[in-house]
């Protein structure tokens, strides 16, 4: 069992709407029924409201839950509601919480808690090294035993190449996948934003592309080496998808990741100083922006990863320089990639969906959401012509540090269907 | 450039060509009062001015502090040690603590960027950016147009080498768009560790060779921070070779070209002692400098704004 979440009832339902799954290649005017939770028919119907779109509900591969340790900012409860309200049906957490997921008694802990309250399935991920701190391996036999869904120093890198070499050859005994944050430390030590033109002029240290391409080509060459599959977490440079372009021709297996705010936002909103575009890795110029968009157009990048990292509003109400990397996405992610990507033309509507939905399932060896007849129903309804503000008293999170704040975007989630129970409905 | 848009001076970028000028043209009127016996005027009689420091600085709190006093205004200065920042108190809480007093101008100093705009956020009175990090200096900028309109009569056209460590220095940064608000000409001279990347597209020119500075008509000296050159994060080699390569010795400066430097300075190191005292050195200047630009900030920030009508109260003052 690698989702887990409150027990619950299972809803019967029929939806109306443009039905969309990419994989199943549907796209017809129709309605979906679910009875105690299951798809029990797929039918050509009449046409509901143009802009209702039935899609499979989405898959975030990065979320930060806080949980345990800082449940101020955070708890599984509320980062599920916010999933829920953005369309997700399975969530997968970090490990870098107070403690460390590092053993599989702090695991254990978290999968009761979130059997009690996750109201969206949700999947746990364990450290690669004890402490997260680069120097010895986690039991990860024993933490895959225990539920972890894959391995991961999400937050900082794995430092050293030994230990990710070992890290990556040990994933083949717990069986799953290493999930990895890369960056080269000592190129990004006092970096604040992206390293160019605009953190010339502002003065804060720069935190620059090569050192995220830097160890994106050293695993992927680690990978190749050792013949293991590798996921890649919101890579954010030109360089880094062309290595996993051409590492991919070479046939190692990587997938690869990149967050909304990557795939729409440059380090020239930095202007503003506003600590709420502080994250890691920072945004980059308009030409990483655009590799990125070319990356998720050709599948290079296979997924959207929200890398939801909520901040407690007294550690974000500081000068740039003192907050911490990080913004919420959770409840923005589809809504923002639909106003900035789909609507300007540069994405079709149908590869978001994959990429929101089962191209992050599969890259971390989750079920993949489906509109089929027999499968469990896991479906998000979505209206593309509703415009809404982004209000801080709107979110379900507990953290409000959105880099969206006050914006006005087109696409809403309607309905969200988690493994057979209605958790959303707006 | 309304009231409202000129309330705060958080960086170069919120002064307009006609507002530098306006308050060049204001210190220089201020300047003449520095010769009278009562150096005193009743400007701002009954106006307060909080300086909030939360850094080392000598000559930019001094100068504030006299220019509020010389304009009669009240002033009071926060340092961080000795205050409740000591005991964690954020910078915002700070803010909103003092603008209880309903303060009408807050000059800031803090080590971080964007610190000044946290503190406009949380404050209503009007902002002065006193050094925020490695971002913004704008006073110092000021004066440094000043001590350069009144040395030369004019500033379109003149070239000016900055000449450092420029990575570090908010001071390079305001100068290098002030120069620029005002059609003069800065290039920048560095080791190629210490100049950052992608500079030039400021729209200034970037060059890592001292020879630059042969045309130019003034040497604009940056201080080379010791702290930049600690074990294992060393931008330069060494101290001694950066002195050898990019120091400002007398065989480096041209007749008639001027020296100037933000203090405060490492003799021997950026600049040798015998440039820094020599008539080509503007460095106590750009201190005199300072006090009657800071003055003018004050009087132009909470006076109607325009030269005419400062120029009238001064003569009434």
């Amino acid at each position: 069992m690698t989702l887990v979440c409150r027990n619950g009832r299972r809803d019967s339902l029929t939806i109306r709407a443009r039905l969309l799954d990419p994989g199943e290649g549907l796209d017809a005017q129709g309605a979906v029924t679910v009875e105690d939770g299951i798809v029990t028919a797929v039918e050509a119907g009449p046409a509901a409201p143009a802009s209702l779109v039935l899609a499979p509900a989405f898959v975030d591969p990065h979320v930060h839950l806080r949980t345990p340790g800082r449940e101020d900012e955070e708890t599984i409860a509320s980062g599920t509601e916010a999933a829920a309200a953005g369309g997700y049906c399975a969530i997968v957490a970090m490990p870098n919480t107070e403690p460390v997921v590092d053993t599989a008694s702090v695991l254990q802990a978290l999968v009761e808690r979130a059997r009690e309250e996750a109201l969206v399935p949700t999947g746990f991920t364990a450290a690669i090294s004890k402490g997260q701190r680069g120097e010895e391996l986690t039991e990860m036999a024993e933490l895959a035993a225990a539920g972890a869904l894959a391995f991961t120093d999400d937050g900082r890198p794995v430092a050293s190449p030994q230990l990710m070499r070992r890290a990556l050859a040990y994933s083949a005994v717990a069986g799953r996948p290493l999930a990895l944050h890369c960056e080269e430390p000592t190129l990004t030590q006092g970096g604040h934003m992206h390293e160019g033109a605009v953190s010339a002029e502002l003065g804060l240290g720069g935190w620059p592309s090569v050192a995220e391409t830097l160890m994106v080509e050293r695993d992927l060459a680690l990978a190749a080496y050792e013949g293991r599959p590798l996921h890649l977490q919101h890579l954010s440079a030109r360089g880094s998808v062309d290595a996993v372009r051409r590492a991919r021709l070479a046939g190692v297996a990587v997938s690869a990741e990149a967050s909304p705010h990557h795939l729409c936002a440059t380090d020239e909103r930095l202007r503003t100083l506003d600590p709420n575009l502080k994250m890691n890795p920072p945004l980059r110029t308009e030409d990483d922006r655009r590799a990125l968009v070319e990356a998720l157009l050709d599948g290079t990048i296979d997924c959207v990863g929200t890398d939801h990292a909520p901040h407690a509003r007294q550690e974000k109400d500081v000068p740039f320089e003192e907050a911490p990397f990080g913004v919420t996405g959770l409840e923005t992610a589809f809504a923002v990639l639909h106003t900035e990507l789909v609507r300007e033309g540069d994405v079709p509507l149908v590869t978001l969906l994959e990429r929101m939905s089962a191209g992050p399932a599969r890259a971390l060896g989750l079920p993949v959401p489906r509109i089929a007849v027999g499968e469990p129903a896991n479906l998000v309804l979505l209206d593309l012509d509703a415009g809404w503000t982004v209000r801080e008293d709107r979110f379900r999170s507990r953290s409000a540090n959105s880099w969206l704040l006050g914006r006005t975007l087109v696409g809403a989630v309607v309905k969200t269907v988690a493994d057979g129970r209605v958790v959303f409905d707006a | 450039m309304s009231r409202e848009l000129r309330r705060h001076v958080l960086g170069v970028g919120d002064l307009t060509r006609g507002d530098a000028e306006r308050l060049l043209d204001t210190a220089r009127a201020l300047e003449r009062t520095l010769d009278r016996e009562v150096k005193k005027l009743p400007a701002l009689r009954g106006r307060l001015v909080v300086n909030l420091f939360y850094e080392a600085s000598t000559r930019t709190l001094a100068s504030f502090e006299l220019a509020a006093k010389r304009l009669s205004a009240d002033t009071m200065t926060i340092r961080s040690s000795g205050s409740s920042v000591d005991k964690g108190e954020s910078l915002r809480d700070t803010s909103l603590t003092l603008a209880a007093y309903d303060p009408d101008v807050v000059v800031v100093r803090h080590p971080q960027i964007g610190a000044a705009a946290l503190v406009a956020s949380a404050t209503e009175a009007h902002v002065v950016n006193a050094g925020d990090g490695k971002h913004q200096h704008p006073t110092q900028a000021l004066l440094d147009l000043f001590t350069i309109r009144e040395a030369l009569g004019r500033l379109e056209g003149v070239t000016v080498a900055i000449v450092g460590d420029v990575l570090h220095s908010r001071v390079a940064r305001s100068l290098v768009e002030a120069l620029l608000l005002v059609g003069a000409e800065p290039v920048l001279v560095a080791p190629p560790t210490l100049l950052p990347r992608g500079i030039e597209e400021m729209g200034c020119e970037a060059t890592t060779s001292i020879e630059a500075l042969a045309d130019v008509d003034v040497v604009y000296v940056l201080r080379m921070q010791s702290e930049r050159m600690q074990a294992g994060a060393a931008f330069v080699p060494s101290l001694r070779e950066y002195t050898a390569l990019y120091g400002i010795t007398p065989e480096r400066v041209r007749p008639g070209q001027l020296v100037m430097h933000p203090g405060p300075m490492n003799r021997g190191i950026e600049i040798d002692p015998r440039v820094a005292d020599s008539g080509a050195s503007l460095v106590t200047t750009q201190v005199r400098s300072g006090l009657v630009v800071r003055m003018a900030v004050l009087y132009d920030l909470l006076t109607a704004p325009g030269l005419h009508v400062a120029a009238t109260a001064l003569e009434v003052a």
